[in-house]
């Protein structure tokens, strides 16, 4: 550029200066000040809509009424997590969703796309908050999430007399959870079971057998693996501790939390873990953690070193609930799609292939037909013994659920 | 002033085909761009304008959040996160460096020794994007498993003593330590650093090399005062490509860490969607963003480049 005398542009350049908008010489116009008191408005109206842009309680869509379609459209979408249906040898079909259609007419749009709770409650708040449909009529979630789906009024009241089978089936453990007492909103879809797993290659004879093993044993150090879930990671220790998860105060949670805070400080806690514990254990990455049932029935199917052992004190039991949720367009045909899980037949088929806890009495028989190992596996149909020392997390308020959840984040390093 | 005062000269008349440009024919670069103002306005302006507002609420999901110019949410959120953040900028900022360290011999040898092999070097370079981000950080877990034969090799000669001392690793292992971390980083960015690096050494003149021969320069004077000069834009682009996403990142942190090497991203994330806590999660980020929009300023004044790539 330097050949050109800098104020005086040959006419092409000169030219496309003046035309281009990023470019152009503007010296101080009016336009350009119009334009600047243009800017100015606008930073204002920015700040006004800052002022504007709040989120209203979630309470808001409480009562929105839902048609229901059911009877013009035979179809129902449920949205599952992964893995959490029987498949056929083709890993395509699930036999048993086929067999609901084929009896009901009702043609099911099943999709796995819940991977995570909060995700997935990040994903569907919006249309919940806004009063719309999200698409779903039948949704599976954990307790907590449940309960706060129940809480803010964001699902709808099951009738009761379309689930006859539900009703007269559902194992007593899983009938009155404080959040949702006499199962009027959701049925669970399967228990999950919180234990102690081990690697028996990794441990070397050290021997586990509950949580302050797992917290005090020095031989573990740096090899010990906690739950990223609060409920499950603090309802252990509280348990450990002699108390009782369904019934606690704060000063125990947070005699808890520094319980569990001494074990991270002095490196015995290798690290909190979601699912991904699975890989570590059977490495030997982590000789012993905290682990969900129905992932250890697995691990022990593919490696012989896994075992698992379920503490004297107890041990913690959640439930992944079906709900449906505000705006379903299809709720009648969701219910009879729930109740159709709690007949024996579908149930026993559903727990021979996911390996949880069976939420269904009766099963045993048609359990045993199928899969007689399972049928004996207290992981999956826990006998009274193991449902006696099961204890569940008391339901949270919201102000509780928030203050927990902040001390259990710094716990867990954030 | 000068130049704005010394009017251009009057448009020199028309040739009689041409007209000069009419109000519709000015407003065709501004229709051009519309779809990209457009985008900028939905998918940029309109979340940051959201999440100044939310930075700035209080309240909580079930009564609702308002506007309440609560400014003292940005203050506690350094207050209590500030390791965290510093934690960021340092496994970041090592892992830049590495990423330097480690490409910038690759994207030299791949511009001007590979020959023939270029193009299957370059496609190397891309292949790992071909697999999901999270399949590839979990696969360090088994290549740093603790009974691995790379945490072996390291024990055995005596390399964890020396970062244990450093307090980079915990005992004989990698697994769950700010090494692990910054190991994964540095691979997961590690393209973005070559790729720039690549591009600017193979657009230098070749000739150059041998003119600074032949003035009896030693190759090492050649690349310190003829090559690397040159490959500043690709190191200052590489550097912010690599260090503005690093510094962000929570996969590593959360997958290869612990407790001890949560970063920033892994709080936002915790704040945002466990604890609910929107606020603090919005004045986090934007606080991040500050931070990083300051560093990269002055970084790039420092390194005086212009044309970046």
């Amino acid at each position: 550029m330097e050949q050109y005398e800098p104020d005086r542009p040959p006419p092409a350049p000169a030219a496309a200066a003046r035309r281009s908008p990023a470019t152009g010489r503007a010296s101080l116009t009016r336009r350009s000040l119009l334009r600047a008191a243009g800017g100015g408005t606008l930073a204002l109206g920015a700040l006004g809509t800052l002022s504007a842009c709040g989120i209203p309680p979630a309470k808001n869509t409480a009562g929105v009424p839902s048609d229901d379609h059911s009877d013009e459209e035979k179809r129902i979408a449920f949205s599952n997590w992964t893995e959490y249906m029987d498949v056929d040898d083709g890993e395509k079909r699930h036999p048993t969703l086929d067999a609901f259609t084929r009896r009901t007419g009702i043609r099911v749009e099943y999709t796995e796309d819940i991977n995570d709770n909060v995700e997935f409650f990040g994903r569907i708040k919006p249309q919940l908050a806004a009063g719309q449909d999200t698409g779903r009529d039948l949704i599976v979630v954990t307790d907590w999430l449940a309960a706060r789906l129940i809480r803010f009024g964001w699902v709808q009241k099951l009738d009761a007399s379309n689930l006859p089978h539900a009703y007269a089936n559902l194992s007593a453990q899983f009938r009155t959870p404080d959040w949702d007492p006499g199962r009027a909103y959701s049925y669970p879809w399967t228990g999950i079971s919180t234990v102690i797993a081990y690697n028996k290659k990794a441990l070397d004879g050290v021997e586990v057998r509950s949580v302050s093993d797992l917290l005090d044993n020095p031989k573990l150090k740096g090899r010990v693996g906690f739950l990223s879930e609060m409920r499950d990671s603090i309802g252990m220790t509280l348990l450990d501790m002699g108390k009782d998860p369904a019934d606690f105060s704060d000063d125990d949670f947070d005699a808890a939390v520094a319980r569990l805070q001494k074990a991270v400080d002095t490196g015995q806690i290798r690290r909190f873990t979601g699912n991904d514990y699975t890989s570590d254990l059977s490495r030997g990455d982590l000789a012993a953690c905290l682990a969900w049932a129905g992932d250890v029935v697995q691990l022990k199917a593919d490696s012989p070193e896994v075992d698992f052992v379920v503490p004297d004190s107890g041990y913690m039991t959640s439930t992944d609930n079906l709900l449906v949720p505000n705006r379903a367009r299809h709720k009648t045909n969701a219910e009879r799609l729930i109740d159709y899980y709690y007949e024996p037949g579908p149930a026993a088929q559903l727990a021979a292939y996911i390996n949880y806890v069976c939420p269904v009495d009766g099963v045993r028989t048609e359990l045993a037909k199928i899969d007689e190992a399972a049928a004996d596996n207290p992981l999956i149909l826990p006998d009274e013994a193991m449902a006696a020392r099961s204890r569940a997390f008391r339901s949270l308020s919201t102000k509780e659920e928030t203050a927990y959840e902040e001390k259990f984040a710094k716990l867990t390093g954030a | 002033m000068t130049a704005v005062a010394g009017a251009p000269p009057e448009a020199p008349a028309p040739a009689p085909r041409k007209r000069p440009p009419g109000r519709r024919g000015r407003l065709v670069p501004y229709w051009l761009l519309l779809p990209g103002i457009l985008w900028l306005l939905v998918f940029f302006v309109m979340p940051m304008v959201y999440q100044a507002s939310t930075s700035v609420q209080t309240g909580s999901l079930e009564e609702g959040f308002e506007v309440t110019w609560h400014f003292r949410t940005y203050w506690d959120a350094v207050a209590d996160y500030w390791p965290q953040f510093l934690r960021s900028v340092l496994y970041a900022g090592s892992a830049t460096v590495l990423c330097l360290l480690l490409g910038y011999p690759l994207a030299y040898l791949i511009a001007f020794r590979a020959g023939r092999w270029r193009n299957v070097l370059l496609v190397l370079v891309i292949a790992p994007f071909f697999t999901s981000f999270l399949i590839r950080t979990l696969a360090w877990k088994t290549i740093l498993a603790d009974s691995g034969p790379v945490v072996g090799a390291l024990g055995a000669l005596h390399v964890l003593d020396v970062t244990s001392w450093l307090g980079m690793t915990a005992g004989d292992r990698v697994l769950a330590t700010p090494l692990a971390v910054v190991c994964g980083l540095t691979y997961n960015f590690l393209p973005f650093m070559i790729l720039p690096l690549y591009t600017s050494l193979e657009r230098i003149d070749g000739r150059l090399h041998e003119a600074a021969g032949d003035l009896y320069a030693t190759p090492s004077e050649t690349f310190r005062k003829v090559t690397f000069p040159l490959s500043m834009p690709g190191v200052v682009s590489g550097t912010l490509l690599t260090f503005i996403p690093a510094s962000g990142d929570y996969v590593n942190a959360d997958l290869l860490g612990s407790t001890d090497t949560r970063m920033i991203g892994n709080v936002v994330q915790t704040q945002f969607l466990r604890i609910l806590d929107y606020p603090t999660a919005a004045a986090l980020s934007f606080l991040l963003m500050a931070a990083i929009l300051v560093m990269v300023t002055f970084y790039i004044r420092r390194s005086g480049t212009e044309d970046l790539v």
